[in-house]
């Protein structure tokens, strides 16, 4: 014991010395580098550098290391943070309302040149802070709200989703697939929508079953669904968390599984057919540039697909075999030059009353409000 | 030898409170320094932007002030009951019914005049509140069910409760679909104070903890209430009513959750959507053990956390350090001011051994 309380103090002694040790050496090591960050507070005192620098901010509703969302707009900003002239930074964990009215109002107040919100709850305070600082630039994503110096912007994920909903399609032997769905929202639902007609263009017979956690991130609960979907006879699974739980669930049952967001095979290696994932990079580094050289737009409604880039599908798993692979890529390579027939009709609902009728492309208005199941989905949308 | 030895302290420790927190937060710092050190940031610009991130700017103060709103609330709450010993863990729940009624006031008469519909809504969030908390009061007097539990499993039941309104009945329509209520009328928004950013729910604050104090300090229930603290058995032997004082403290431990909620709502969203919970009834609990459950502490101590909250922002912005960082150093902070009180009934003594 006594020896014992000994030791604490010891250690405790080298916490502070080394502390204090620490926080002599470090700034003398590189100066330059950050020492003009803070100095955005204090306007007037430096002089201004040769070149003003751009400064973009980023604002994540999750933390950027989970695999997931934040991670997948996280590739964009270190593709922007590379770019020569430009001075990026973050804040991530950021709730949606009034902790993200203060960051994004923060980054405003340091004289950020242009911010992307990244998530659907950011778009409020969004607004409020583009209708208080004229002169900054907002690019919110997955909202519907504009102003002058605020715009919106989205992928057509749900193009990525048919694509996955086919290899679903044509691999399940129960034809009974499982959707781990995270929130009834549009987006999700609409991503449902499009895998569900994904699978059955290619297997009419299969059927897709919704269960809803709604959780973002729950890797338990996550996982306790998945299994829920195994135990009912689905042999490949898909999801729309940011957690890789339905992966794993679905590689230990035995059953194929797709990820969501990034690349999520290194977590079912056996299991993974693919996933449907966002790839920001092109997108940001195109923005910033249009910021850079003056003709960015504001009151924007920008909604990009697989043509573009934002969206694709990750690289097919050992499991995929080849015709599977060129049935895909034949639709594949039709989303890629831009024709885009996957909401046209006939499709009807749940019910079996004809939605979208025969020959008609929904309006992005319809899809980015979509609230009812395609048929051949069993679940409801609460 | 000589030896350390933990010898108990014949009385508490006088002014030891103030030793033990800046001790604590001095041991704090040190291993968030060490932590930042490990990451290859340097030590001395985190301090420098953590204070211009907190002390060093009027706009820092000013959030957090903000920030402090609904946690000084909540924790004011919670300690009402703390102080009886009745253990409500669902500040949280009643944060999400103060914020349901106030909606369900605000979407129902957005005609009347701000300061009939405004009274109305913290009204409604009061009384929803307090009967949310009255719930777990009355199975624990009934039926003997431990209200730790109860609270606790009320507070999922209330925030199912508001995503069933958000996603369902009370939508928007012309929200795409998305979660939350129509946006509130001008009428139903608790405004800022002047021409700075804070609102009117700091000076609900000042009005509760000032009433808190005065309960305690002035009433005879007030007294009473610390007595029954003692447990249900002295409270019936001293001639207290032991059932109307659990009811008492839980209804008002409740309505102040709840008027926090009505705050958020109105002043901070101005409509109902699910990004509300953020915790804050959790943090209360916390938050009213620092103190001590004494209001101007819990006063200080949600300012202070709020400030630390808004300081770590501007560390991740300034330095990218991520998130997690400023968790662990509220940790860090509430684990050793908490450990910290050892040394109030204990002191450490050099002795000689053989």
């Amino acid at each position: 014991m006594q020896r014992m309380c000994r030791m604490l103090a010891l250690c405790l002694a080298a916490v502070f010395i080394f502390g204090l040790a620490a926080c002599d050496q470090k700034p003398e090591q590189k100066p330059a580098a950050q020492s003009a960050q803070p100095a955005a507070e204090t306007k007037a005192a430096p002089a201004p550098a040769a070149e003003k620098k751009l400064k973009i901010g980023f604002v994540y509703v999750s933390p950027v290391g989970d695999a997931g969302y934040s991670y997948a707009h996280h590739m964009g900003y270190k593709a922007v943070a590379a770019l020569p002239g430009v001075e990026a930074s973050y804040v991530e964990s950021v709730a949606e309302g009034a902790d993200s009215e203060r960051v994004i109002t923060n980054m405003a107040r340091k004289d950020f040149d242009l911010i992307f919100s990244t998530s659907f709850g950011f778009m409020d305070p969004s607004l409020k802070v583009a209708k208080e600082f004229p002169n900054v630039k907002i690019m919110h994503c997955s909202g519907f709200k504009t102003a002058p110096n605020m715009s919106n912007y989205f992928g057509r994920m749900y193009q990525a989703r048919y694509l996955t909903g086919m290899i679903a399609g044509l691999m399940t032997k129960k034809n009974i697939i499982g959707y781990v769905a995270a929130f009834p929202i549009p987006e999700v639902i609409r991503g449902i929508n499009a895998f569900t007609l994904g699978a059955r263009s290619v297997n009419p017979q299969a059927q897709v079953r919704v269960v809803w956690t709604k959780t973002w991130y729950d890797p338990a609960l996550e996982k306790d669904a998945a299994v829920s979907l195994l135990d009912v006879g689905a042999d490949v699974l898909t999801q729309h968390q940011d957690s890789p739980a339905p992966q794993e669930a679905a590689q230990q049952r035995g059953a194929y599984c797709i990820g969501y967001n990034s690349d999520m095979s290194s977590f079912a290696p056996k299991a993974n057919l693919t996933s449907a994932v966002w790839n920001w990079a092109p997108f940001y580094v195109k923005t910033v540039e249009e910021v850079r050289n003056g003709v960015w737009k504001g009151g924007q409604a920008i909604w990009e697909g697989m043509d573009k880039g934002v969206v694709d599908i990750a690289p097919y798993g050992a499991a995929v075999p080849e015709d599977v692979k060129a049935k895909v890529e034949a639709k594949r390579a039709e989303l890629k030059a831009g024709k885009d027939e996957i909401f046209v009709g006939p499709i009807k609902d749940q019910s079996g009353k004809e939605r979208i009728a025969a020959g008609q492309k929904a309006p992005d208005a319809d899809l980015l409000g979509m609230t009812w199941f395609v048929e051949g989905i069993v679940g409801t949308t609460e | 030898m000589a030896a350390l030895r933990v010898i108990k302290r014949d009385e508490p420790w006088k002014g030891g409170a103030l030793v033990i927190v800046l001790g604590a937060l001095a041991f704090s710092l040190a291993a968030a320094i060490l932590m930042l050190a490990a990451q290859g940031k340097s030590p001395l610009l985190g301090a420098q932007v953590l204070w211009q991130g907190t002390f060093g700017h009027l706009f820092a103060l000013e959030d957090a002030l903000r920030k402090a709103v609904p946690i000084f609330l909540c924790s004011l709450g919670v300690a009402v009951a703390f102080r009886m010993q009745v253990w409500n863990i669902g500040a949280e729940g009643q944060f999400a019914l103060g914020a349901i009624a106030a909606t369900w006031a605000a979407l129902t008469f957005p005609g009347l005049p701000k300061i009939l519909l405004l009274s109305f809504m913290f009204l409604a969030a009061l009384a929803a509140g307090g009967f949310w908390a009255f719930i777990p009061a009355w199975l624990k007097l009934r039926f003997k069910v431990n209200e730790i539990i109860t609270t606790l499993m009320l507070n999922y039941i209330a925030i199912l409760l508001l995503d069933y309104l958000v996603f369902g009945v009370w939508k928007d329509p012309s929200s795409f679909g998305f979660p939350m209520t129509p946006e509130f009328g001008p009428n139903a928004i608790l405004g800022p104070i002047g021409g700075t950013r804070l609102h009117w729910g700091l000076a609900v604050c000042a009005v509760a903890g000032v009433g808190f104090w005065a309960f305690f300090r002035f009433t005879i229930l007030g007294y009473e209430l610390k007595a029954g603290g003692e447990g249900a058995r002295v409270a019936r032997y001293a001639g207290l009513r032991y059932g109307f004082l659990v009811a008492f403290v839980m209804i008002a431990s409740g309505a102040l959750a709840g008027l926090a909620g009505c705050v958020e709502t109105s002043a901070s969203l101005g409509r109902l959507q699910p990004s509300i919970m953020t915790g804050y009834g959790y943090t209360a609990i916390v938050v009213a053990w620092l103190a001590r459950l004494e209001p101007l502490p819990i006063a200080l101590a949600s300012f202070l956390l709020a400030l630390l909250r808004v300081g770590v922002e501007n560390l991740q912005l300034e330095m990218q350090i991520p998130a997690a960082y400023g968790s662990i150093m509220e940790g860090l902070i509430l684990l050793t001011v908490l450990a910290g009180q050892f040394f109030q009934t204990y002191r450490l003594e050099w002795r000689r051994g053989e």
